[in-house]
């Protein structure tokens, strides 16, 4: 992946977000600073509890109450998102970020056929627009699916959870977005489905020229489409490096336990070399690094200070950094 | 080895509940959830049983240890027939049986802590005094990694971890010293890293117990990891059954073919071609007539879809359910 | 925590600073839970205070309720007697204080006898299923869609006047609505996966509705209990109003209600007054201690 003087599409400057509960504050997302760059796949990896999911919905402001943004900025396209209201806004999700979830079961509305999902979704940002033209544009898309346009006619229901899933990449792209933010698209459904999702999924990003951000638990997922990676645990952003770099020269010690516990079905295994502990509780925030307690590696620094994020160069030239005291001397 | 336990063409329907109109008109419908299936567990082993939704194989495990009851077919356990066991008979047999589920913290009562979800079962089956179950408790929990125990013992559900949880579930399963386990997806609700914990765990605890497993999965690459023997189920019938090496490495019917290619690699570097099946699994209402796969099999002939096909013996335990070569 | 002797030591010698930490305690909690505590807490405070009243009505009143010369009829509220006397020449205080225990008594009776009958057919009911089950409900169902004070009247009037006899007919209108939530939530729960997980590891259905259904039932029957005996008191009071159940010789604030009601239009408002407000109160406190209670326990999802 070679670098561009080009300004990233979007931008995540400093992003702070909490939850107040009644036992204490959540800190969901802890100062994360991120950039994406038009025409990539970027990885968003991490395990329950890591902000993941927070981030995806905060890049549209779709983070409900009582999570709070606390801090940093979001920015496309250099305006920055957590000021939008109203009608900027409004234009801003469906038209130039489209976002799809995991579960198409609860994603799509029971009582619309698949044909006014459609239609409903082109009015919201084209209130003039005919019927017709509408149902045209939707029968394009679908084709594209591999859907059939009789298909238009039917209901949730009468659809596969792998044809929802596809039905919901069409209302993402109808408006032809330029960041398609996808949020575990593909952990309720089948391996085989799964396979087919991800081969349309690429198929359309070349085709609509789109900016992909995939956020996954899933590595073998990430693997085989992201660019780069960004790996976060307890709120932050622990590493971001090209998807190579992040799979053979791990530099955290988290990414390099994650790479070592999930098994590889074209390998000969005998065993996994397991992560002791759990992902950290939240709400009882200790100083320094979050994966401290768990760290093979840990030093004394790392439960008293915040590491520094280090910047450095990946295979290829590409630009890689972490959050590590391990690599302190470089920064 | 010695088989511990058999499954002897085990089938189960379930009615369709049709609506006050519908059960009027026409034949009853059924979903043909598990279609007649045969298998063995050596003692001491771990057969995988892998597929997608809708194959079957979390009913199957259900079957097998009589949590439901098929609706023909037998188990037959250390050489017995267990089918037919009622009331005390079967009550006794669930201790030397036991099942791990695949949601943690739904599978314990929200209203019973730790101490008393795991010593239930010893309570049921007739063991000791409250301190001594106690101890088997206590004892238990350090085995399977719940530390520190007596501090954990009067914790609920709800102030638990998943991985904690699980382990939990598996301490319960345990405590009264098993033959047989049934683990029905027991990591798909874990995170990745809590996964290869679970995985060890239940590793060490079967060369520990001397244990042997049904394991039940969605994916492949635990199955290749933890399991001697890995059978393929697809809309209710075993398609491929064989030993790790052998299945991964010389697949041979279609299904499992498309399956294992499909199957996502952790390491960027690897393209293979994946040449997926078209269409979607079908329904188990109505399910394809001869082999299940045919509609979606890239090399079907004619004959696939006269009659359900055998399972050919290709030599040394490698079963297929494909007439084509 | 720390244990400081000096606050020990102050707590111990001042009764004062133990409220005064009582009341931090539940501010503290107020805070964390906000509202909810804050109607919850009223409500147990009015509970309490009534319940005081039916146990130690000596500290309340000097007066005897049946006593028709301690004062003089229809005398209007005075130093004397704080709340009038009625046209008897009773005083409408101790009325009220000592009409506590009859419709307290009453209300809580009922509703732990409903309770009783109700919450085991439920179980059993929603458990067991099949046509025991059918034919129960529809029993249920069909007392559950009669107007609960109608019924209520129709079996007082049949069993005739007395205190248990009262005590039955205002049960019988509550025993659906136990059977029915219960069964309700058996039904529910008979799905979940821990009770399928009980019956692998080898327990009897006896057992598990024992042991893994009952407990989780029983956190929506509390709640409700409460809110129940608020409508029980209604009824109760109702009844009384309109003259079934009670001998003369109990105070009841229902039966009083109906009698200053006669007496209102001549301007004697205290008689109605005192009594209506009590049966309010009452009613108001077991409300909002069964609300608040429901919010504890079952929290609408407000945090993430």
């Amino acid at each position: 992946m070679s670098e561009t003087a080009e300004a990233p599409l979007l931008e995540i400057d400093g992003l702070s977000i909490a939850y107040p509960i009644s036992i204490g504050t959540v800190r969901a997302i802890d100062r994360l600073s991120l950039s994406v760059r038009k025409g990539e796949v970027l990885g968003i990896v991490g395990e329950s509890g890591c902000g993941k999911s927070t981030l995806g919905l905060s890049i549209l402001k779709l983070l409900k109450a009582p999570g709070r943004i606390t801090g940093g900025e979001i920015r496309y396209k250099g305006r920055d998102i957590l000021a939008m209201e109203g009608r900027e806004l409004m234009e801003l999700r469906g038209r130039d970020i489209a976002m799809i979830f995991q579960s198409p079961l609860t994603s799509l509305d029971p009582l619309m056929s698949v044909k006014r999902h459609f239609v409903e979704t082109m009015r919201a940002h084209e209130p003039g627009i005919s019927e017709g033209d509408a149902v045209a544009k939707a029968g394009d898309i679908l084709e594209e699916l591999g859907i059939e346009r009789s298909r238009l006619e039917e209901y949730p229901y009468q659809l596969s959870g792998g044809m929802r899933q596809r039905i919901m990449i069409g209302l993402g792209l109808i408006l032809r977005p330029e960041i398609l933010l996808a949020d575990e698209p593909t952990t309720a459904l089948d391996v085989i489905v799964e396979a087919g999702f991800t081969e349309l999924l690429m198929k359309l990003k070349r085709q609509y020229d789109l900016t992909v951000l995939l956020i996954s638990h899933n590595l073998g997922l990430v693997a085989e489409i992201a660019d780069r990676i960004a790996v976060m645990y307890g709120g932050r952003l622990v590493e971001l490096a090209s998807s190579d770099d992040i799979f053979e020269h791990p530099l955290h010690p988290y990414t390099r336990g994650l790479m070592d516990c999930v098994p590889n079905i074209l390998l000969d295994q005998k065993e996994l070399t397991a992560m002791p502990g759990s992902p950290p509780d939240l709400v009882d925030q200790k100083p320094g690094c979050p994966f401290a307690p768990r760290c093979p590696k840990v030093m004394a620094a790392c439960h008293s200070q915040d590491p520094v994020t280090i910047h450095r160069r990946g295979s290829g030239g590409a630009e890689r950094s972490v959050a590590c005291w391990l690599y302190e001397g470089e920064a | 080895m010695a088989t511990l336990i058999k499954a002897e063409g085990l089938v189960k329907n379930f009615p369709v509940k049709e609506g006050f109109l519908g059960s009027f008109g026409g034949k009853r419908r059924y979903v043909h959830a598990v279609d007649d299936v045969s298998f063995e567990i050596a003692k001491g082993e771990v057969l995988g049983l892998a597929g997608e939704s809708g194959s079957g194989k979390s009913t199957t495990g259900r079957l097998l240890i009589r949590l439901i009851e098929p609706s023909s077919g037998k188990t037959i356990y250390r050489g017995r027939d267990v089918s037919s066991y009622r009331g005390r008979e079967l009550e006794a047999l669930r201790e030397k049986m036991q099942i791990v589920f695949q949601d943690p913290i739904g599978s314990l009562s929200p209203r019973m802590s730790v101490g008393q979800a795991i010593g239930h079962p010893l309570a049921i089956h007739g063991r000791v005094s409250f301190s001594e179950r106690k101890d088997a408790v206590l004892e238990m929990m350090e085995k399977v990694g719940l530390s520190p125990a007596a501090y954990l013992y009067q914790k609920y559900p709800h102030q638990l971890s998943g991985g904690q949880a699980q382990r939990v579930v598996i301490a319960r399963a345990l405590v009264t010293k098993p033959d047989f386990v049934v683990a029905d997806e027991p990591i798909a609700m874990a995170d990745v890293s809590v996964r290869a914990l679970i995985l060890q765990l239940m590793r060490q605890l079967k060369d520990e117990m001397g244990l042997t497993y049904l394991f039940i999965t969605h994916d492949l690459a635990t199955a290749k990891y933890l399991c001697d023997r890995v059978a393929i189920m697809y809309l209710g019938r075993i398609v491929e059954v064989g030993t790790r090496d052998e299945l991964f490495a010389h697949p041979h019917h279609p299904y499992t073919k498309a399956l294992l290619a499909a199957v996502p690699i952790p390491d960027p570097r690897v393209r293979k071609p994946k040449n997926l099946p078209s269409g979607e699994i079908p329904s188990a209402l109505n399910p394809p007539s001869g082999c299940h796969f045919h509609p979606r099999c890239p090399y079907a002939k004619p004959e696939c879809s006269a009659g359900r096909p055998p399972l050919k013996d290709l030599g040394s335990g490698h079963l297929s359910a494909c007439i084509l070569d | 925590m720390q244990d400081k002797p000096e606050a020990r030591r102050k707590s111990f010698l001042s009764p004062a600073s133990g409220v005064a930490s009582l009341i931090g305690k539940f501010s503290r909690a107020a805070r964390k839970y906000r509202i909810e505590w804050w109607i919850l807490s009223v409500g147990a405070v009015i509970i309490a205070v009534v319940a005081f009243m039916t146990l130690f009505p000596g500290l309340f009143t000097r007066f005897d309720p049946n006593d028709q010369n301690a004062g003089p009829q229809l005398g209007a509220p005075s130093i004397g007697h704080f709340l009038g006397t009625d046209n008897l020449g009773r005083d409408v205080g101790a009325r009220v204080v000592y009409g506590s225990r009859t419709i307290l008594g009453v209300a809580f009776a009922a509703s732990l006898l409903s309770a009783l009958i109700g919450i085991p057919l439920g179980l059993i009911s929603g458990f067991a299923g099949n046509w025991a089950d059918k034919a129960l409900s529809l029993v249920m169902d069909s007392v559950y869609s009669f107007p609960g004070l109608i019924l209520a009247i129709a079996f007082a009037a049949m069993l005739g006047p007395g205190v248990i006899n009262i005590t039955v007919a205002v049960a019988v209108v509550y025993v659906p609505t136990y059977f029915r939530l219960v069964r309700g939530q058996t039904l529910q729960i008979k799905q979940e996966l821990y009770v399928e997980a009980a019956g692998a590891i080898g327990a009897r259905r006896s057992t598990i509705l024992a042991k893994y259904v009952f407990p989780n039932v029983i956190a929506t029957v509390v709640v409700v209990f409460s809110l129940n005996i608020a409508d029980a008191i209604m009824t109760e009071a109702a009844l009384s109003y309109i003259g079934l159940g009670l001998p003369a010789g109990v105070p009841d604030w229902g039966m009083d209600l109906s009698m200053g009601k006669k007496f209102l239009p001549s301007g004697v408002w205290w008689m109605i007054t005192y009594p209506g407000l009590m049966i309010m109160i009452l009613a108001l406190g077991f409300t909002m201690l069964g609300e608040g209670l429901s919010e504890i326990l079952n929290p609408r999802l407000q945090e993430y």
